[in-house]
């Protein structure tokens, strides 16, 4: 399914996943055309019970609405099959809640726009200094997950649990293919660096969440490292073609 | 030995499940791929339980010497985990499936609605 490109100048796409986001959606979207109005802004909707739908499109994003709750992995990749479908260069990924700011955006895209990196992270932890401080325990949890993923990839990554990101034509095709469904941001940098994409990371800042509560509450924990786990070793057993850099 | 009875009652029981699998097949309500594996259990079952020197003989290969009757409970369980586990594969599939299913009607929609709009 490919469609034809939307126009010649609307070369970037953010992607913005949302469940039950309505009372942030609307500042993330404007934040965004704030920023830049060339931007094209797609909401995925995944199935919210309220109107975040609504409020996203009133708001002038494109709103792609998930006829059922596919989980936070899925939705993210429909957004990644809608770039590659409408043929944008580059795409980037922000949290429907407004803990990613728009200002941000320009650090992520300098990599790619330099034909440096085919996915850029936005990383809390490149710089020691960063002002990020999260609790103990996910710490922890973040540190093992970025020394694993560093481990089996080949490549020194800091932060794997970033929704912070940012990707050329190359990284778009892959995710719109290859993407896990749950807990997905960890599983994805390992994918990503087996398949021999250009990875790197950039600093940056983000804000605690304005509204909602995170989807990994201490509940669920266990089983989300324990998922992860078992998908980075099965993900490290497997095979991924490899893909050329865009501009290789 | 394998008292007559466990035989008997065994065969019973295995000869009722090839009938039930049968019957929900052929209302439809079962598919042949997903009936095969409760087909060749109940089958397998009903053989060792009628053929009572079979039984002894694997039971002593097995090293079951007390009650030979163990091993079918082995072979029942054994297989019940076959078909668990193939049903595990075929959610699995399903679940793939229905998210790559929900994620066209979205791009779909959102297409639909685009042309709709330049039309008007």
């Amino acid at each position: 399914m490919t469609g034809l490109p939307t126009g010649s100048t609307k070369r970037l796409v953010a992607i913005v996943p949302a469940w039950n986001e309505s009372g942030a959606i609307g500042e993330v979207v404007d934040e965004i055309r704030d920023y830049d109005p060339a931007v094209d802004v797609v909401v995925i909707d995944d199935a919210s019970t309220d109107d975040t739908a609504e409020v996203a499109e009133l708001r002038g994003a494109t709103v792609l609405r998930l006829p059922f709750n596919i989980g936070i992995g899925g939705a993210v990749q429909t957004g990644f099959r809608f770039a590659l479908d409408e043929g944008y260069d580059a795409a980037v990924r922000l949290d429907g809640d407004g803990q990613h700011a728009a200002s941000e955006i320009p650090k992520l895209l300098g990599p790619i726009e330099a034909g440096e990196a085919d996915l850029v992270i936005g990383s809390r932890f490149v710089d020691p200094g960063g002002t990020y401080r999260p609790p103990f325990a996910r710490r922890i949890g973040i540190g093992v997950f970025a020394r694993l993923v560093s481990l089996l990839g080949g490549q020194r990554v800091t932060d794997t649990t970033s929704g912070f990101v940012a990707l050329d034509r190359a990284g778009i095709e892959l995710f719109a293919a290859e993407f896990p469904h749950d807990y997905p941001e960890v599983e994805a940098t390992l994918v990503a660096l087996r398949s021999g994409l250009r990875v790197t990371q950039v600093q940056v800042d983000m804000r605690e969440r304005t509204t909602g509560s995170s989807s990994i509450t201490f509940v669920r924990s266990l089983y989300y490292i324990v998922k992860v786990m078992l998908s980075l070793l099965v993900a490290s057993l497997r095979r991924y073609p490899r893909l050329q850099g865009a501009r290789q | 030995m394998t008292p007559v009875r466990v035989s008997v009652i065994g065969a019973i029981a295995s000869i009722v499940l090839v009938l039930v699998v049968l019957e929900l097949i052929r209302g439809r309500r079962l598919k042949e791929r997903y009936a095969l594996l409760w087909l060749a259990t109940g089958v397998v079952l009903l053989v060792l339980s009628v053929w009572r020197d079979g039984l002894n003989t694997i039971a002593g290969w097995l090293g079951v010497t007390s009650y030979p009757p163990a091993v079918l409970f082995a072979v029942a369980t054994l297989f019940i985990l076959l078909v668990l586990l193939h049903y595990s594969t075929v959610i699995s599939k399903l679940t793939d499936e229905n998210v790559d299913l929900a994620q066209r009607i979205a791009l779909l929609e959102e297409r639909v609605s685009r042309i709709r709009t330049r039309a008007d």
